[in-house]
Order: C-alpha cells, then structure tokens, then sequence
C-alpha cells in the first residue's frame, strides 16, 4: 500500500539521516494526552452533544420496537418484553464494573489521576444499573416464576456485585486524602472483579433459574431477529447513555480538581459571561 | 405493530402492571442520573461566581 507516514529525520550510525516513521512513536500519544485534564475537557466536550443525541435516538427507538412492534413471547407473553431494559442494565452493570477494575489499574501502574476521576464518577452509575437490572428482574420473575427473589447463583452473584459497588464508593467518600482513596478504591475495584465472571457463568456453572445468556459472541441468538434487533438497538442505546452521563459527571469533576490551573479559571469566566 | 388497539397495549395481556413498572423505574432512575450532573454543574458555576463577585469586592 503506498502510504506514507510523516518522517522523523534522526541521524544515523554513519552520520547519516535515517528516515523513521513517526506512527510508531505517535501510536501511544493519545494514552498520554489522556493524562491531561485539559486535553479530555476540550475532546468530551466535543463528543458530548453527538453521544447524547445518540442515547436519545436509540432508547426511543429501542423502547418503542421492544414494546410495541416486538412480537410477544410463546410462554411468557408480553412480560418478556422487561427483557429490553433488564438484559442492557444487567450488560452495562458488568460492563462498568470491568471499567473501574480498567481504571484502577491505569491509575496504580500509571500514575493517572484522570483513571481516578473515571473510576469515582463512573461506580455510582454502575450502582444504578445493577439496581435497575435487579428491580426489574424482582419484578420479571413475579409472573414467570411465581417469586419475586430466589437465591439463585446469578441472582446472588448480582447482588454481591452490588455490595461492590457500595464498597467502591463508600471509600472513595470515606478516605479524605485523595491519593489514598484513589488507591484503595483501584484495589477493591480491581479485587472485586472476580465476581464477573462468576456471574457470566453462573448459568452454565450451576443449575439456575434463570435463563441462559441471551447475548453470545460465538452463536446466533436463541430469540427471533425480530425480538433480537430492538434489544441490540437498546443494548448500544444504553451504552451512549452511560457515555454520555460518566463524560458530564468526570467534566464537572476536573473542573473542581483542577480549579486552580489557568485553564480552568479561563473556562469558568467564560462559562459564566456566557450565562450573563 | 403487535397490539390491535391502545388498550391493549396497555393491558400488555394481563401483565401491564409488572412491564409498566419496569419502564416506569428505569425512565425514573435514567432521567435521575442525566439530571443530577446538569444541576451539580450549574450549582457549582453558581457558587464560582458567587466566589468571584466576593474577590472582585475586596
């Protein structure tokens, strides 16, 4: 393929400007950039409007395919269609879970203060998730089981999951020097996730009540397309959403952090003549 | 569309009550968490320029 990269011109052995292609140094400026606050200020604030209106888009849709064009289930009828909303809140619950487990170990090894920043602001939302995913499963299994709650291993494994992220965010408030705190909650965080795969294969490992996993890399989905599709738009819907509202709280979060650097109290005075 | 008409789709046959909860819950919490950092942000740009008009006065 004939492309060329930009040259770096650095001498030789012999003297002799050797031609370097710079990709190979610039493949990991942007982990770097990421450690500046300012430079993540400047790109989320870009990305923010597009991932909101993504959110938007895809829920809608999502919860009106799912809810009223979705055909109903042969054995459970319409309650199935919780599943829209359970199964993307249970994804995204796991899935926040392995970002702060991420982001604590960017912030051990190192040294970043913005993987704090995500991890702080990112576990109260993964709460939530956990909390929707196990309201609206209490509430699915009424009429499907005839049981509100049973200590069956994915349910339990979820609550524990629960339990984490109240962890997480107990010391994080706890811990008053924001060093300390950072590190304890990276450690717990990154402990903690043994419990994921517990839960993912909590339905093959022991024999539950709960279904199997409805979304699987390797086969085509148990469900008819027609069921399947409104649950991947919400799945990716969800997603935005979570995108959209981590960016917020972690901008609001800097902000306060670094209200002592110029750049800062730049952005605040022109914030505030704007709201004049 | 799966529903022949508007009541039915909000019976949701017999199990209205348990999906509308769900979607009931979850727009609760969702609407929460995009709310909560709107007005955390505008509260602290609030208390800024509290802070600043003070500075301005000394």
């Amino acid at each position: 393929m004939a492309h060329r990269a930009p040259l770096d011109m650095t001498k030789g052995p012999g003297g002799d400007p050797v031609p370097r292609p710079k990709s190979v140094a610039m493949n990991w400026t942007w982990f770097h950039k990421l450690g500046s606050p300012k430079w993540f200020y400047e790109i989320s604030g870009r990305w923010l409007p597009w991932l909101g209106a993504a959110a938007v888009l895809l829920l809608v849709v999502g919860t009106v395919w799912g809810l009223a064009f979705a055909p109903q289930d042969y054995q459970q009828g319409n309650s199935f269609r919780i599943i829209y909303i359970h199964v993307p809140a249970a994804i995204l619950a796991q899935s926040i879970y392995l970002m702060l487990a991420v982001a604590g170990v960017v912030g051990l090894v190192w040294k970043m203060k913005l993987a704090d920043v995500a991890l702080q602001q990112a576990a109260p939302l993964g709460a939530w998730m956990t909390v929707i995913a196990l309201v609206t499963g209490a509430v699915w299994g009424k009429p499907t089981w005839g049981a509100w709650w049973v200590w069956d291993a994915r349910l339990t494994s979820m609550l524990i999951l629960l339990f984490l992220y109240f962890g997480v965010i107990a010391l994080g408030n706890a811990i008053t020097n924001r060093d300390s705190a950072a590190k304890a909650c990276a450690v717990l965080a990154i402990v903690g996730v043994v419990n994921i795969p517990i839960i993912k294969y909590s339905v093959d490992w022991w024999n539950t009540l709960h279904q199997p996993a409805t979304f699987k890399l390797t086969e085509k989905p148990a469900m008819p397309m027609e069921m399947w599709l409104p649950l991947l738009v919400m799945v990716i819907g969800f997603y935005c959403f979570l995108a959209t509202v981590v960016l917020m709280r972690m901008r609001l979060e800097v902000l306060k952090r670094e209200s002592r650097s110029s750049w800062v109290k730049a952005e605040l005075r022109a914030q505030l003549e704007g709201r004049r | 569309m799966n529903f022949a008409s508007f009541s039915e789709f909000v019976a949701m046959g017999n199990h209205g009550l348990y999906v509308w909860t769900c979607y009931g819950i979850s727009l609760a919490v969702i609407l929460f968490n995009v709310a909560q950092p709107l007005l955390a942000r505008r509260r602290y740009l609030q208390e800024e320029a509290r802070r600043l008009r003070r500075e301005e006065m000394k």
